[in-house]
């Protein structure tokens, strides 16, 4: 019986596994050094926060895995030996694959700051990483100030769970508004007000030049690079992004950039060798998507096309329509299509805010034809499904706008607020 | 506390919230309140009674809605549940195991002893606790309180001034705050004034909530009660046969065109309970496979049980010659009969698809029911059902499921097993409403496409313990007969997955497994199986 071992036991690895167990009677084993069985790595939060237990964190019950014949093997592999087909275990042994899967995922970016190492520097991203968040931010007497850089999705995340146990957050973001290199004027600003509404000390435009040590090794405060400013705290959040977590696949015959390279169906230069997931860089892009995709949905996608490559069905890795999603302390966002900070060449912005200040959408079209291209919504919930299909029919931004209530997914009772959208449209197109 | 990934060794509370100055006075105000009510209890006897009880009720619900205030309106609005697992209220800790034990004593006297509470006995005058509470039944109905007066009023409060901090907690979310408006008049009006009204105005008419339908309210069709609706007179009367209107016509088209959440969480009071002063506790209910294995077997044994009980109590009070009235026992006993085949037949028919090994359960209620109703025609006497006297069945049923299923589990477990614990495992009501809601209703939750991100929100906060995630991680629609759609998993989705909608019957049952936002030809190919 053919072995399939996929290293990672992620939503890729193991959205994979589940696929390939569905569609054969393969082997299956998935290795993973970070945790018994698989949990949601974006739910890490709510158990920092309380809101959940770890256990409530894992989307199956322990023995899901036995009865559906998928092998869980706690262990770090240390080297892949394509030749042989085998894997070393930093433990001593070794196991025999027929194909291998590499999902090993992300870890978190450090720039070569000085003092980057020292106790109460870390990033956001493994159950080790919040093992240790709890031993140097348990609460506001143990740490008395929190520093967070790296103004992303996963700092902001940070930023509020701090805030949960009333430890006084200050947010160093390089740019000088909240995530404008992916977000609209319109949307980055009103986030920065909304931060700052939470009580985090919000510093844009401000990089970090250095942690600073106190005599155990401990990070004693920072140190601003524009204004040289120091600001005593006890720790450090390093939320400057992610890249591909793959030591243990470089020092192999497997290529690598970035990321581990794989053309469209996921396979890597060795044959019976793939990469999904954030670890997987593509050779060639795929339309206005990056090629490394460190996204939920993206290695959820990755582990369903891989599937069906493994198990003789082979197939591109060809995503749909782009979408993703985040939550800003209270406020909801989601994406649908592609907007970008700045229109792009032909382009132009749609922009509404309500008046409170937590609701507002960019729509970007073409200015030419008026094509609908995507949306950005904030506060008010939307439908995935009417937009891939707008986007399919490559409706026109009027349309769009005339049937915005369609899209709409807020719960029972909510107010509405297409006709105040509408009203601001009718009123742009008057002034333009 | 205890469920945090590491233990802090320090000697202070590690997640100490302290209170601030108003949260002390509202304790303050509050406990006040609560000890007049056990200084009654000690048997205190209080000049103006009248009076105490308006102080005690006052402080204990003014010291709440102060206390309310002070944690929900200075913060933003927003899904609010830092720390839930931290404290030891809410995640069965001393604070939890405490209340939840103080609260079964409290139904075990309230059921059994209730002259602990200081109900007369042989026409001697209330003390303690219950004369407390004489004033206000006297100027309701004009008579004594009893120690169902004394736990209604409770019961109402509680409702009330916990529904307000519910309506803070969310006071983003519309579908919350009407729902729980809905569910705190329900209780005010229908469960605890117009019964009282009623008395005063035809004293004849038995203690009867209008939104309590059977089988939730097993005895309503007891002789005595029955007696004592004919004995009313045209108001009894129409009151019989709206009872019977509600079981047959309003609830089915209510929970074909709305779930039935229009029920379990906008106008039944077990649910009101639920979800105000249960809404702590919410997330402690079982989300494993085998809970709800549990739970099908057990609130569809009590739902078989309460039919023959009840076939059986009123097969034993009608009459057998034809030429008196047309309802004998044995037209009695074919008729129901008749409409459970009828009932069977159906959803064998049409549904048998999508039920798949369940229907093979389903066959195995119906024949029990069927069963019991031949072994009523064959084994019983004028006194005898089942060789069992008709009043032992009925009085082991009302001690079972009645006081100890629906009080002191149902409820005094509130803080260890979670807030539904009756509805979900024992509620017969719940089981017919959630039967039909599986076959044949407009409601459903969708999902949003491909965003659901497995973070496990929703079915850590499904009171009914549903693995909500389970389904929206698929894109599929949750269709479950358990759900009483409270919508709190929507609320506390971070991405926007779920929504709770009535809509067309086609395409409600929808599983996927590959979702939204990949490849269309992969989910076409794989989807369409």
């Amino acid at each position: 019986m053919e072995h399939i071992v996929i290293i990672g036991n992620g939503i890729s690895g193991i959205t994979a596994a589940r696929h390939i167990r569905k569609l054969s009677d393969k082997k299956i084993t998935v290795i993973s050094a970070e945790s018994d069985y698989f949990f949601s790595r974006t739910a890490l939060m709510y158990v920092y926060m309380g809101h959940m237990k770890f256990e409530h964190t894992q989307p199956y019950e322990n023995w899901f895995w036995k009865k559906n014949g998928i092998v869980l093997r706690k262990g770090f592999v240390k080297t892949i030996e394509t030749k042989t087909k085998t894997l070393h275990f930093a433990e001593g042994d070794t196991l025999h694959y027929d194909k291998l899967v590499i999902a090993t995922g992300s870890k978190s970016n450090k720039f070569g700051w000085k003092g980057q190492d020292l106790k109460g520097v870390q990033g956001l991203y493994s159950k080790q990483d919040l093992e240790q968040l709890e031993i140097y931010a348990p609460n506001n007497t143990t740490c008395n100030r929190a520093v967070i850089v790296g103004g992303g999705l996963i700092g902001i995340e940070l930023a509020e769970m701090l805030t949960t146990r009333n430890i006084p957050v200050t947010f160093l973001v390089r740019e000088d508004s909240f995530w404008n290199i992916v977000l609209p004027k319109g949307e980055s600003e009103m986030l920065n007000r909304h931060i700052k509404n939470h009580h985090i000390d919000l510093r844009l435009s401000s990089n970090l030049r250095e942690i600073t040590s106190d005599e155990n090794g401990h990070a004693k405060s920072i140190i601003i690079e524009e204004t040289g400013e120091e600001i005593p705290c006890d720790f450090v959040g390093l939320t400057a992004g992610v890249s591909p977590n793959i030591d243990i696949v470089k020092q192999s015959d497997i290529e690598t950039d970035k990321g581990v390279l794989v053309n469209c169906f996921l396979e890597t230069n060795i044959k019976d060798v793939y990469a999904i997931g954030d670890c997987a860089q593509q050779r060639q892009t795929i339309g206005n998507r990056k090629p490394i995709e460190a996204i939920w949905y993206t290695g959820r996608m990755m582990g369903e096309v891989v599937a069906q490559t493994i198990c003789g069905h082979k197939m591109a890795y060809n995503p749909g329509h782009w979408f993703n999603s985040a939550k800003f302390f209270d406020i909801e966002y989601q994406t649908y299509g592609w907007v970008f900070p700045k229109p792009m060449k032909g382009h132009r912005h749609f922009h509404w805010k309500h008046e409170d200040d937590t609701k507002c959408i960019t729509i970007e079209y073409d200015i030419i034809n008026n094509t609908f291209l995507g949306i950005n919504t904030f506060g008010i919930r939307m439908k995935h499904e009417t937009f891939d299909k707008w986007l399919n029919e490559k409706r026109n931004l009027n349309y769009v706008i005339a049937h915005l209530s369609e899209a709409n997914f807020d719960p029972e009772l909510f107010q509405h607020f297409e006709k105040n959208i509408q009203l601001t449209y009718k009123k742009q197109l008057q002034t333009v | 506390m205890s469920n945090k990934l590491n233990y802090s060794m320090s000697l202070a509370k590690p997640d100490a919230q302290s209170l601030s100055v108003t949260q002390k006075v509202a304790v303050g105000v509050g406990v006040t309140g609560l000890f007049i009510l056990i200084l009654a209890l000690l048997n205190t006897d209080f000049p103006n009674q009248g009076w105490f009880l308006i102080l005690a009720l006052g402080l204990i619900s003014v010291g709440a809605l102060i206390f309310s205030n002070s944690i929900y309106l200075n913060t933003s609005k927003g899904i609010k549940n830092d720390g839930v697992w931290f404290k030891s209220i809410s995640s069965r800790g001393i604070l939890g195991w405490a209340i939840g034990i103080v609260l079964t004593l409290f139904y075990i006297v309230l059921y059994f002893y209730p002259s602990v509470l200081g109900l007369a006995k042989d026409g001697a005058s209330n003390t303690g606790l219950i004369a407390l509470f004489d004033p206000l039944s006297y100027l309701l109905s004009g008579r004594p309180a009893s120690q169902w007066f004394v736990y209604g009023t409770l019961y109402t409060v509680a409702i009330l001034i916990f529904g307000y901090k519910f309506m803070l907690k969310y006071r983003h979310n519309r579908y919350e705050q009407i729902r729980t408006g809905s569910v705190m008049f329900f209780q005010l009006g229908f469960a605890f004034l117009i019964p009282e009204f009623m008395y005063r105005l035809n004293s004849k008419i038995p203690y009867y909530d209008l939104k309590s339908i059977w089988p939730l309210n097993y005895y309503n069709f007891e002789r005595y009660r029955i007696d004592q609706f004919i004995d009313a007179g045209n108001i009894g009367l129409a009151l019989l046969i709206f009872s019977i209107i509600s079981i047959f016509i309003i609830t089915p088209i209510l929970t074909y065109k709305y779930g039935k959440r229009w029920y379990c969480s906008w106008v039944c009071g077990c649910g009101a309970l639920a979800e105000t002063v249960g809404d702590p506790f919410r997330q402690l209910s079982d989300k494993r496979k085998s809970a709800w294995k549990i739970e099908r077997w057990l609130i569809h044994s009590v739902l078989v049980f309460v039919i023959v009980m009840t076939t059986a109590v009123i097969y034993s009070y009608l009459g057998k010659d034809t030429s008196k009235y047309w309802l004998t026992r044995d037209v009695f006993l074919v008729l129901v009969a008749g409409f459970l085949t009828l009932i069977f037949a159906l959803t064998i028919i049409f549904k048998r698809k999508e039920l798949g090994k369940d229907a093979r359960y389903g066959a195995i209620g119906f024949f029990a029911v069927i069963l019991g109703l031949i072994g009523l025609h064959y084994f019983s006497t004028d006194t005898k059902l089942f060789f069992l006297k008709s009043e032992t069945l009925r009085t082991s049923y009302g001690f079972l499921i009645g006081s100890i299923f629906s009080g002191v589990i149902g409820t005094g477990f509130y803080p260890i097993f979670g807030s539904r614990v009756w509805c979900r495992f024992g509620c017969p009501m719940a089981a017919i409403l959630g039967f039909q809601q599986r076959m044949l209703s407009k409601f459903r939750i969708t999902t949003n496409g491909g965003q659901c991100i497995s973070c496990g929100n929703c079915s850590t906060y499904c009171e009914m313990g549903i693995d909500v995630r389970a389904y929206a991680q698929k894109g599929e629609n949750i269709v479950r007969s358990s759900c009483v759609g409270c919508g709190i998993c929507s609320a506390v989705c971070p991405r926007g997955v779920l929504k709770l909608e009535n809509g067309s019957l086609e395409g409600r049952i929808n599983p996927n497994e590959i979702l939204l936002g990949n490849d269309v030809n992969l989910m076409n190919l794989v989807n369409k199986n």
